[in-house]
């Protein structure tokens, strides 16, 4: 059965379109979610897609994190049970509801930088890189202007530890993140959270290179159980 | 009706790449002596009635809730006169 995975569109949501369009690429059956229905519709996985969700009033993914269909959402991605990507303003939205930790803040050069970004897999023990291989170098697009990941240095310490820094920007990190971090998992492996944008990286046509469906076929390989979300995160 | 405030600001050791490009404008309009600035911001909360101690501790949980983010940023209130 094909998988079906949901793509959130909020007011504001950007890149919705380009992740329903990844996750067709890849293989599934996109399900479009709208922000304001507290309903998953029975999906497999779910993505947050990028952009300025209710304008990033207040804080970026502030407001989002309350929205009805995050109800549903929060308990079943805390649980383990259901796989979760959020891709920038998605990655946002992921750590103000604290699935995960730290937050992502205004970039060190105060510039909103737009460029095609090298970097490095850093775990393949994800429901969302189990086709790649740790050590992988890729070139997907970064595009933010609060991009910054930040934490206190226990909560570093602790994702380099585990095993949860899923990719790291490659020759340091244009926004300043702490310890180059581009984006992390939960403790369960099934929430990734990251700020460059691997949807738009999936044809030759319009994108810097394929190297981004890997977060999506992954999943599909996560869901049809021969990738284990958790079972090597240092592979 | 009462009105509440409520200062938000970035902990100390938050990078604050905002203050850095204050602190380098007030040196180029003249401005000397100014060695940090941090930026923050202030909501204004009005209430209904009293600010009584049940009403503030309400406005205190909207506070860490969603006026800030406990994780990068500390929040004061105070009852405007």
């Amino acid at each position: 059965m094909t998988a079906r995975v949901g793509v959130v569109t909020f007011p504001g949501s950007l890149d919705d379109r380009d992740a329903v369009r990844a996750v067709r690429i890849a293989g599934a059956e996109p399900v479009p979610l709208w922000h304001a229905d507290a309903d998953l519709k029975g999906v497999d996985a779910v993505v947050l897609p990028g952009g300025f969700s209710y304008g990033d009033y207040l804080r970026c993914g502030a407001i989002a994190r309350f929205a009805p269909v995050m109800g549903e959402l929060v308990p079943a991605a805390r649980s383990g049970a259901l796989p979760v990507l959020g891709i920038c303003n998605g990655f946002q939205v992921l750590c103000e509801s604290h699935l995960l930790p730290g937050a992502l803040t205004r970039n060190r050069s105060l510039h909103f930088i737009n460029r095609e970004q090298r970097l490095r897999v850093e775990s393949a023990g994800t429901a969302w890189t189990g086709r790649y291989t740790a050590g992988e170098e890729i070139t997907v697009v970064l595009k933010s202007g609060e991009g910054r990941y930040t934490a206190d240095a226990a909560t570093l310490d602790e994702l380099e530890r585990s095993g949860r820094v899923v990719v790291r920007y490659t020759g340091g990190a244009p926004n300043g993140s702490d310890r180059d971090i581009a984006g992390i998992a939960n403790e369960h492996g099934n929430v990734v959270g990251l700020m460059p944008h691997p949807e738009h990286a999936v044809e030759a046509l319009t994108g810097p290179s394929e190297d981004g469906l890997g977060f999506f076929t992954s999943v599909l390989a996560h869901l049809a159980g021969t990738v284990p979300a958790g079972a090597d995160r240092s592979g | 009706m009462a009105r509440v405030i409520v200062d938000v600001m970035l902990k100390p050791e938050i990078l604050d790449p905002q203050g850095q490009a204050i602190v380098g404008a007030c040196g180029r309009l003249g401005f000397s002596g100014i060695e940090q600035v941090r930026q923050g911001k202030r909501f204004e909360v009005e209430i209904d009635g009293e600010a009584d101690g049940a009403r503030l501790e309400e406005v205190r949980r909207l506070a860490e809730t969603l006026l800030a983010n406990p994780v990068i940023e500390d929040f004061e209130l105070r009852v405007a006169d």
